[in-house]
């Protein structure tokens, strides 16, 4: 128990004195996380509305296969990213391993499917009450995805938020593809893990702390952003 | 405004495309949880403008390292592997750089009375007679290596029922032992630095086959034309040069010494 108040004590200790090495950390997790966020909403939500509005034969199996894919496990897309580009691997003449951008590819490969099956959830429920309005308007497919997705953005940003939820607090994938190599590709969450590993459970809390902070702050930062949960609106 | 955030979302991607002129060195944990690399490595970058990226894994991995490519060289210990290493052409030669010991570390009260023992296959046979607790690396890492081999020199043979594999690094298991109240064999460096002891202490050091060699493997450019060679001629110089040497013999932790500095000419 005393482990949680040293933990808090570090927490605040590292904050007020605006630490270099916590700062480097904190802006390179976001960093990491915010870009595979946004390239994860960047194809999830077009696909789950691609999927909402269209009929085709395997739709329900593309469907369940995308839902299942929410529950990849991120050690095994880290082993499968780290082999693939691995100098042994396919992709070994770009150097991308160990490298920020091979964390950014690990987490778009966990982030996208469940950015993707939360929006089509979302725009299918709207699709249903638009479909008929929709279709005697004589739209194209793209007029009818852009409407149904514009008036679903509050569902598709915490499709969105529910990506960044979990990439932020992610560390099987990067700890494999990233290596965790100070300066270069140490985040909050494997700094946690370094540090436990060393017996300095007072930092490792410390920083476990700082995440769900920064965690906390993203998200109603996003809200702030989007206007939403004002006063008078829905 | 979607503009500028799209920009500098680009920004940001490019940015994290690493500098090429860095070496990328694969060290085994006990190496990076004593604390040295933190005192060698400003040092390097100091006196020759290299800047080394550490990649924190055990000797086993660091190995599988080095045959992918992924690293420019290796910072290990476990000797057959090591020239297994070099044989099969992974890497150009094998340079020992320093030394120290591991130890034996347990409960305060001792109940497999281990300190007593005269050599290390006693110690083990007595935690083996006495059935206690005791926690192994089982991740292919150096210590796991000498662990195994002491096992086998030993007439005592590990049992499930109070030898546990966690699979884990040099620190995680000390915390599990720490936790378990288990026996468990560490470098000394990496004890020395642990900040979680409660209720542990040393049981056993001193005998010679507890003796801890590390040696820096440079990777094959003829194997993998990409590695940074003169990065790792840069850092092997350095490392055996005396001013390396001297920084690595005068590491102490609580006044005592760490590593044995242990370069030969080549």
């Amino acid at each position: 128990m005393e482990d949680i108040w040293s933990g808090i004590a570090a927490a605040f200790g590292l904050i007020v004195t605006l630490d270099r090495d916590l700062i480097d950390i904190t802006l390179r997790s976001l960093q990491v996380t915010l870009t595979a966020v946004a390239i994860g909403a960047a194809l999830g939500i077009p696909l789950g509305a691609w999927l909402a509005v269209s009929r085709f034969r395997f739709r329900r199996v593309t469907i369940a296969v995308l839902n299942a894919l929410m529950g990849l496990p991120p050690v095994v897309v880290g082993l499968v990213v780290y082999i693939l580009l691995s100098r042994s691997g396919p992709f070994g003449v770009f150097g991308l391993l160990f490298t920020p951008t091979a964390m950014i590819i690990a987490q778009v490969i966990i982030v996208t499917p469940l950015v993707a099956s939360i929006s089509h959830q979302a725009l299918r429920e709207i699709w249903a009450d638009y479909h008929d309005l929709l279709i005697s308007l004589n739209t194209t497919k793209w007029q009818r995805i852009r409407t149904i997705t514009w008036d679903a953005r509050r569902a598709l940003l915490t499709a969105t938020l529910a990506g960044f939820g979990r990439a932020i607090g992610e560390i099987g994938a990067i700890m494999i593809v990233g290596g965790n190599i100070d300066q270069v590709t140490r985040v909050l969450t494997t700094a946690i893990a370094l540090e436990t590993s060393k017996g300095n459970f007072a930092l490792a809390l410390g920083l476990g702390f700082i995440l769900i902070g920064l965690a906390f702050l993203v998200n109603l930062a996003m809200h702030w952003l989007s206007r939403t949960e004002q006063r008078g609106r829905w | 405004m979607i503009a500028r955030f799209i920009s500098t979302l680009f920004a940001l991607f490019i940015g994290s495309v690493v500098h090429a002129d860095a070496l990328r060195l694969a060290v085994t944990t006990s190496f990076h949880n004593s604390g040295l690399s933190d005192v060698l490595l400003p040092e390097v970058s100091v006196d020759t403008g290299l800047e080394v990226q550490l990649l924190v894994v055990g000797t086993g991995q660091a190995i599988r390292l080095g045959q992918a490519g992924d690293v420019d060289a290796i910072l290990v210990h476990a000797r057959a592997a090591e020239d297994a290493f070099v044989t099969e052409g992974y890497g150009t030669h094998r340079r020992e750089i320093m030394a120290n010991d591991f130890v034996f570390v347990g409960p305060v009260g001792d109940p497999a009375a281990a300190q007593t023992a005269t050599t290390a296959s006693q110690a083990l046979e007595r935690i083996a007679l006495t059935e206690s607790p005791f926690v192994s690396r089982g991740d292919d890492s150096g210590t796991h290596t000498r662990e195994r081999a002491l096992w086998e020199s030993s007439s005592a043979a590990p049992d499930p029922n109070w030898y546990r594999e966690l699979g884990a690094g040099m620190g995680a298991t000390l915390n599990t032992a720490a936790a378990m109240g288990a026996y468990t064999l560490t470098d000394r460096a990496s004890w020395l630095n642990f900040g979680n002891r409660r209720g542990m202490s040393i049981v056993f050091e001193g005998d010679p086959a507890l003796l801890n060699q590390y040696a820096y493997l440079p990777v094959s450019a003829e194997r993998h034309p990409h590695v940074n060679q003169n990065g790792a001629i840069i850092l092997e110089t350095w490392l055996t040069s005396e001013r390396g040497q001297t920084l690595i013999g005068n590491y102490r932790i609580n006044g005592e010494i760490l590593f044995t500095p242990n370069a030969k000419a080549p």
